[in-house]
């Protein structure tokens, strides 16, 4: 998603949260407080969007599923059509906001931005940024996947109206935002009132970027984060049926985090091996992942290969040289449903190199 | 090389259109630059997402994120056509006997001649809309598929699908196919005669320009490293023919426009080249050098002695064929 030098690419920041859990609240600061920035803001309705501004647009949120044989490859068909338009008037705004509806899935907004080619080229995603209740988030996962989906899809989480809950309620919900996303950056706040360049011009989708922002990005402590169910976990552990709409209507035993990450972290990797292998496990498991970031060392290699996905949608790319007394390890996150830990660590460690 | 009148504008060139034979050029940034002499209009109260010449040629159709339609004539005149609240008027077609559809989200709006307007709702976004040339009937492209109405009578909408997002839409000239461009970088076409459909694929972008020839003998189409055209006077149309393929660079064929008379098309370029090529011999004759901006408007003078272009960074002009 890296801009290319000669035609600046647009930002686009995604705000995703429940209804209730603060997006236009957060979205009115954005407007109206002083960072020099022009913001061209589409959202779902005006609501109380307390700007009047002709670059916000209302659309109907669009999911149109690729007729190509690809059964992840949903997009935002109305936002296509906007960024397109928005790429007419190109010089009246700086970047874009997307607030999405309380109930949408992050996913097709997400992949827009990487699938369809006319909006790649005038526009890339910043952020995924998910606004969380501090005090209803936990009842919300019981209810609604939507939530659980867009905490796990995050980069930026804002964990919001702190003051409704206890210090005790406080550290419940956090430990379970660890436990959906392991690698989002999570700010508390009351009124949304979250300084705005902690969720505005993050890089969270540049390769070149993601890992000079967080030097610690990935190097999370696999105890904290691993899959909550214990032994006696009755998910529905279905095989994957290649149904993606079964993501979300079809599992009538809702667990309270059926989102899971699994973090591997080894040395060396051979990329002979690795690169097929995540290629394959993202083309069998695509509809079960949602997100997928790692950095990777190859042998006699001086640069760092990133890699992030998205579903089925996965690039990489060698990066910056690693760094003199740098260790050379080989770090992969996963997030998703029913990813089966033991699998995928199997997988990466056989392509030691 | 032909004569070039270089003729620079505000913005990015969304459409230019003969109207009563001025070149007219519609820019993004709201502007609406008739002819040479530097006269601009701004009949919206932001930018302009999307127009239509009119039928008869004298006035120009333009839909704005203000949420109107308007209509202008050469002498600069604007008149209000119709006014949607806030939404963004993106999609725009212009019909018989003065007829005007457009669309924003699901509805579907006509204003036929008389004054009287049509709403229809879809279930989902309305992409595209052509009018067919007789009757006030539209055609209408969205998700899976293409729905025709008879504005104004009880006549159910019939419904040509497909699966997946139909961005376009146009019309043979004889009336007698239906042609999508997909978001899946694929053309369909439907022959309405009998339903049958046509698949056209293999482009490497989206196709954004699509030009009937003189007579409709053949499609030619943007969105690849050459112009595809595909041939529809066979008897089963495309199906089972090679298209003619002209003007092969590594550059995407961003715009193409076939020449009123002859079969002769303009082809304009991602890097802002314009081409000529001819069907018969693929002979090419450069009509404008690469200027680093995507071409994206073409259009002929009505006698094809005159072709004037636009680029997304404003640059525009008019070429002099006759020399």
């Amino acid at each position: 998603m890296s801009a290319s030098a000669a035609t600046p690419s647009i930002p686009v920041t995604v705000l995703t949260g429940y209804l209730g859990a603060g997006k236009t609240t957060l979205l009115n600061r954005i407007l109206t407080e002083d960072h020099g920035k022009r913001y061209a803001v589409i959202v779902n309705e005006f609501g109380e969007i307390g700007i009047d501004n002709d670059l916000v647009v209302d659309t109907d949120e669009e999911v149109f599923e690729m007729n190509n044989g690809c059964i992840c490859c949903t997009v935002r068909g109305d936002l296509i059509r906007v960024v397109e338009n928005l790429a007419k008037r190109r010089g009246s705004f700086d970047a874009i906001l997307v607030e999405t509806t309380g109930i949408a899935d992050p996913v097709p907004v997400a992949q827009t931005f990487f699938m369809d080619e006319e909006v790649r080229k005038f526009a890339h995603l910043d952020a995924v940024v998910t606004l969380v209740d501090a005090k209803f988030f936990l009842d919300r996962l019981g209810d609604a996947p939507e939530a659980e989906d867009q905490v796990a899809f995050a980069d930026v989480i804002v964990l919001n109206k702190t003051d409704l809950v206890t210090p005790e309620e406080l550290r419940e919900v956090e430990k379970t935002l660890r436990q959906l996303n392991p690698y989002a950056s999570i700010h508390k706040a009351t009124r949304s009132g979250v300084a705005l360049d902690a969720v505005l011009d993050r890089g969270s989708f540049d390769l070149d970027r993601v890992l000079e922002l967080d030097p610690s990005f990935l190097e999370v402590d696999e105890h904290d984060h691993d899959h909550v169910c214990g032994p006696d976990c009755d998910h529905d552990h279905h095989h994957h049926d290649h149904d993606h709409d079964h993501h979300h209507h079809g599992h009538e035993t809702h667990h309270d985090t059926e989102v899971t990450s699994v973090s591997l972290k080894t040395g060396e990797l051979n990329p002979d091996k690795i690169l097929p292998w995540i290629s394959e496990i993202t083309q069998a498991q695509g509809p079960n992942i949602l997100r997928l970031k790692g950095i990777l060392a190859f042998p006699n290699e001086p640069k760092r290969y990133v890699v992030q996905g998205v579903h089925m949608i996965v690039e990489g790319d060698l990066q910056r040289d690693w760094k003199p007394g740098e260790a050379r390890e080989s770090r992969l996150v996963f997030i998703g449903r029913k990813l089966d830990h033991a699998e995928l660590e199997a997988g990466f460690k056989a392509a030691a190199a | 090389m032909p004569e070039v009148t270089p003729l620079p504008l505000s913005g990015y060139v969304i459409d230019i259109h003969y109207v009563a034979g001025v070149p007219t050029f519609v820019t993004g940034d709201g502007a609406i630059a008739l002819g040479t002499a530097g006269r601009v209009v701004k009949p919206h109260a932001g930018g302009i997402l999307s127009s239509a010449l009119a039928a008869d040629g004298k006035s120009v159709i333009t839909g704005g994120d203000d949420g109107k339609v308007m209509r202008t004539t050469v002498d600069g005149t604007s008149t209000l056509v119709a006014e949607r609240g806030r939404k963004w008027i993106d999609v725009i077609a212009a019909g018989p006997g003065g007829a005007v559809a457009f669309a924003s989200g699901r509805t579907v709006v006509v204003v036929d001649g008389s004054g009287k307007v049509h709403e229809l709702e879809r279930p989902r976004a309305a992409l595209g809309l052509t009018f067919f040339p007789k009757g006030l009937r539209v055609a209408i492209a969205g998700y899976n598929g293409v729905g025709l109405w008879f504005p104004g009578t009880a006549a159910p909408v019939q419904e040509l699908e497909w699966k997946g997002s139909h961005i376009a839409v146009t019309l043979s000239p004889d009336s007698a196919n239906v042609v999508t461009s997909m978001q899946e970088m694929a053309l369909h076409g439907w022959r309405l005669r009998d339903g049958q459909h046509m698949r056209m694929s293999g482009y490497p972008a989206k196709v954004k320009s699509m030009s009937w020839s003189v007579k409709g003998r053949y499609l030619a189409t943007s969105g690849a490293g050459v112009s595809v055209l595909w041939p529809f006077f066979h008897k089963d149309g495309p199906m089972g023919q090679r298209p003619l393929e002209l003007g092969g660079r590594q550059e995407l064929v961003t715009r193409v426009a076939c020449h009123p008379a002859e079969e002769i098309a303009a082809l304009g370029y991602d890097d802002g080249m314009i081409l000529l090529s001819r069907f018969s011999d693929r002979e090419e004759v450069l009509l404008a050098r690469p200027n680093g901006s995507p071409l994206s408007a073409l259009a002929w003078s009505g006698n094809g002695l005159e072709l004037a272009f636009g680029c997304e960074s404003g640059a525009a002009g008019l070429i002099d064929l006759t020399r």
